[in-house]
């Protein structure tokens, strides 16, 4: 029996390059959504098939790929697509951020700072941020083009009238190197900061909706908020169970039925690599690998 | 009361201004110049192209003849037609208003009263909170709007309510010319009379330039200056409101004049 | 002395479309003039057209032909050909008209009905309203009824509120149709004595009397209208 040959990363080449114009174009126009002819993909939809054709579309042999999911390393997503390019790629994997030269993300940033050489490519969902707002794609282009921006500074303003802040705590739109309003994917807020002037390049993939968007790396990317309602960040104030981290986005796990819970690092790299260091938090006498990732 | 921008410069000049589907013409040969602080009502039955003119006018529709000149802030007349889209839909969102006959054409109605005031502010920069709530909230005691309303959304507002919030929501940039269909048609005659003061109040106290379109000769006579009869898409008489009301030249204006009920 | 108006050979004719185009000649060959600080007073029998003159002069009705001159601005303009919006200039800075029956806005209180013209013109609102209510007082309308709209006065309150609002401002030029219909012995006094303040500030009038003892009064000349009468 013969076993299918894939080429390289899956996509045949002229996909490749069509889908690396657009990326191309994106990186020229920081934060506009490029449409791009998105293909059918071994995964249905909704499972970062955006993020994958981007991915397979600027992949090389000497690339050291990382996929982390909600920032582990180790859910099904995750392995699933890392499997994938070992498999049609056959390029070398890591856990590790700081030895990645390539890693897709799905609603996370790495709390380990990226540095100039890596390229950080996302999984969006739904990219056009003022969707919710004005159903047609007509007027939502237009808002864009016209640099119309009115209609999303009436949602925040909505939030605050109703809930006294500005409620929405992921996907929160940013405008990117002043010009284009953005949606950074459904990471929490607390990862916006690490888009501004980030050394590394940003892709965003949306492939149901086929999209491409990018961020080139020290780009300014600016949260939206009123000066009397500046952006803030929102951390659990409590430090990391497993590492003791104070200054990492925390997953919140049930460990009993009677309502015992531990905050631990969601980024799972992060994580590790400070308990390798010697770093301990309150539970760490337990091992981690089996609690954390159920 | 602000003193009127005595002005030799119109704001608004039409000339020769047409419109035309096919073999219908719905408009032809409207010609006038508009200053700054006078009201021009356009007064017709309906059919009579006046709603046409107003969106030829406003730079809703392009014309099939003649042209539409504005007036800009900085001093220079454009013609309407050469403006780029960016350029009309600023023009629209900030020096113009437009006053719907159906309010919920005007406004957005699911979002907050404060929300609908303060959009063209947020369009056009503001980006402080407590300021934009405040301006919206003076907006709405200026129309007569309970301010602890702010936060409910015009869906919740009666008919001349929502009419008075689109009013807030058009005057809230200061616009130089408000352009009006019919603004109370539709309402009850207490309401509409109400509005109409409100209307004649603000106009005067702000200096506006307005162009009404209306069926109801009343209307213009309580706001006009100036008058332009319209009848099977022509202008078939013009002058100051009260010339074109007492004295009347034209049979079609005579018949209009007569069909008044007297109070 | 200065010619206010000067009217020469105006004339006007109504044409009743809706009664099968007839037309209504109402005057022909129209002239005379005003000074400044006299009072014409406009002769004739009922249906001669003197509102009608009136009217012209003020730019309500339209003539047919003829010269409407009005000294506005030191210059001497032709109403009858001015634009719309000269007219309305005129009418702000030269011209007052007390009409004979006070149309006031509906729902507008009479202090700000007799205030009105003052800040028109620019004068604040609390000022304007005292002038107002100096002249409502003198006119013998009590403070009470300074916040009520007119409509629901007696006819002779609202001549008064008409004259007031008519005479509040220093218009070098008033017409007056009928000042003093519908008032009683005092207050008819206290018209003319208005109408003989604003003669000294040098106003040019021309008026429409009817009652022969106030027409000796104010009239410093009587045109007879009769002789413009146009033939049927």
């Amino acid at each position: 029996m013969n076993a299918p040959a894939y080429n390289f990363a899956y996509l045949d080449e002229q996909t490749k390059r069509m889908i690396r114009r657009a990326i191309l174009k994106a990186i020229a126009i920081p934060g506009y959504q490029v449409p791009f002819a998105s293909r059918e993909m071994p995964m249905p939809y909704g499972w970062g098939t955006g993020g994958v054709q981007v991915t397979a579309a600027i992949l090389g042999r000497d690339d050291v790929l990382k996929v982390i999911d909600q920032g582990s390393d180790d859910t099904t997503n995750a392995i699933s697509i890392r499997k994938f390019f070992a498999k049609t790629a056959g390029v070398e994997t890591t856990t590790s951020t700081a030895d990645a030269t390539v890693i897709q993300t799905r609603h996370r940033i790495p709390e380990a700072s990226l540095h100039a050489g890596q390229v950080l490519v996302y999984q969006v969902p739904i990219p056009e941020p003022l969707r919710f707002l004005e159903p047609r794609e007509t007027e939502t282009r237009r808002m864009h083009a016209l640099g119309e921006y009115g209609l999303m500074h009436v949602k925040l303003y909505e939030d605050i009238a109703r809930f006294g802040h500005i409620a929405t705590s992921y996907a929160y739109p940013v405008k990117v190197n002043a010009r284009y309003v953005m949606d950074p994917s459904p990471t929490p807020k607390f990862d916006n900061p690490k888009m501004d002037n980030c050394a590394a390049l940003q892709l965003f993939g949306a492939g149901r909706e086929k999209r491409i968007y990018a961020i080139p790396p020290h780009t300014s990317v600016v949260s939206l908020d009123f000066e009397d309602h500046p952006f803030s960040r929102y951390r659990h104030d409590a430090p990391c169970a497993l590492c003791g981290a104070n200054d990492s986005y925390l997953d919140e796990i049930v460990t009993d039925d009677k309502g015992g819970r531990m905050f631990v690092c969601s980024d799972t790299d992060f994580c590790e690599t400070r308990q390798a260091q010697g770093h301990r938090g309150s539970e760490s006498a337990a091992p981690h690998k089996e609690r954390a990732h159920g | 009361m602000a003193e009127r921008e005595d002005s030799d410069q119109p704001l608004l000049m039409a000339e020769g201004l047409g419109k035309s589907y096919g073999s219908l013409t719905a408009c032809r040969d409207a010609s006038f110049a508009l200053y700054p602080g006078e009201v021009l009502a356009v007064v017709g039955e309906s059919g009579s192209g006046k709603s046409t003119l107003l969106q030829l006018l406003s730079a809703q529709l392009a014309p099939s003849a003649g042209q539409v000149s504005y007036r800009m802030r900085d001093g220079v007349m454009r013609d309407l037609a050469k403006l780029g889209e960016a350029e009309r839909r600023f023009l629209f969102r900030t020096d113009w208003g437009y006053v719907h006959q159906d309010p919920a054409m005007g406004l957005r109605m699911a979002v907050s009263a404060g929300a609908n005031v303060g959009e063209r502010l947020m369009a056009v920069g503001w980006n402080h909170y407590g300021r934009i709530r405040d301006t919206a909230s003076s907006w709405l005691e200026r129309v007569e709007i309970d301010t602890g309303r702010i936060d409910d959304a015009p869906r919740t507002y009666s008919g001349g309510m929502r009419q008075r919030l689109q009013i807030a929501r058009n005057l809230v940039t200061e616009p130089r010319l408000v352009f009006m269909d019919e603004p109370t048609g539709g309402l009850d005659v207490s309401v509409q009379a109400r509005l109409l003061d409100l209307m004649r109040n603000l106009v005067s106290e702000l200096g506006l330039a307005a162009i009404v379109v209306t069926h109801d000769l009343a209307v213009a006579r309580l706001l006009s200056h100036r008058v332009m009869v319209m009848k099977g898409g022509r202008v078939i008489e013009t002058g100051l409101t009260d010339q074109v009301l007492d004295d009347p030249r034209e049979p079609y204006t005579q018949l209009l004049v007569s069909s008044i009920l007297p109070a | 002395m200065t010619a206010m108006i000067e009217i020469s050979d105006a004339r006007k004719s109504f044409v009743m479309h809706l009664q099968g185009g007839i037309e209504l000649p109402v005057v022909r060959g129209v002239s005379f003039h005003v000074v400044s600080g006299e009072c014409v007073v406009l002769s004739g029998p009922s249906g001669a057209g003197k509102s009608s003159i009136l009217k012209m002069i003020f730019g309500n009705y339209r003539c047919d032909g003829g010269r409407i001159g009005i000294r506005h601005h030191g210059e001497l303009i032709d109403l009858a050909k001015a634009e719309p919006r000269q007219v309305l200039g005129v009418r702000r800075s030269t011209i007052g008209y007390v009409s004979q029956f006070l149309r006031a806005v509906p729902r507008v209180a009479t202090i700000d009905v007799v205030a009105e013209p003052l800040i028109v013109n620019g004068m604040a609102r609390a000022e304007a309203r005292d002038k107002a209510g100096a002249l409502l007082r003198r006119l013998n309308i009590p403070e009470r009824l300074w916040a009520l709209p007119p409509s629901t006065f007696s006819g002779g309150e609202q001549q008064r509120v008409n004259i007031a609002r008519g005479f509040i401002s220093e218009l070098p030029i008033l017409l007056l149709d009928e000042p003093t219909a519908s008032l009683d012995a005092v207050n008819r006094a206290v018209v003319v004595e208005l109408i003989e303040q604003k003669k000294r500030q040098g106003v040019a009038m021309v008026a429409i009397v009817h009652d022969d003892e106030i027409r000796r009064e104010i009239a410093d000349r009587i045109v007879d209208v009769t002789s413009f009468a146009a033939a049927a």
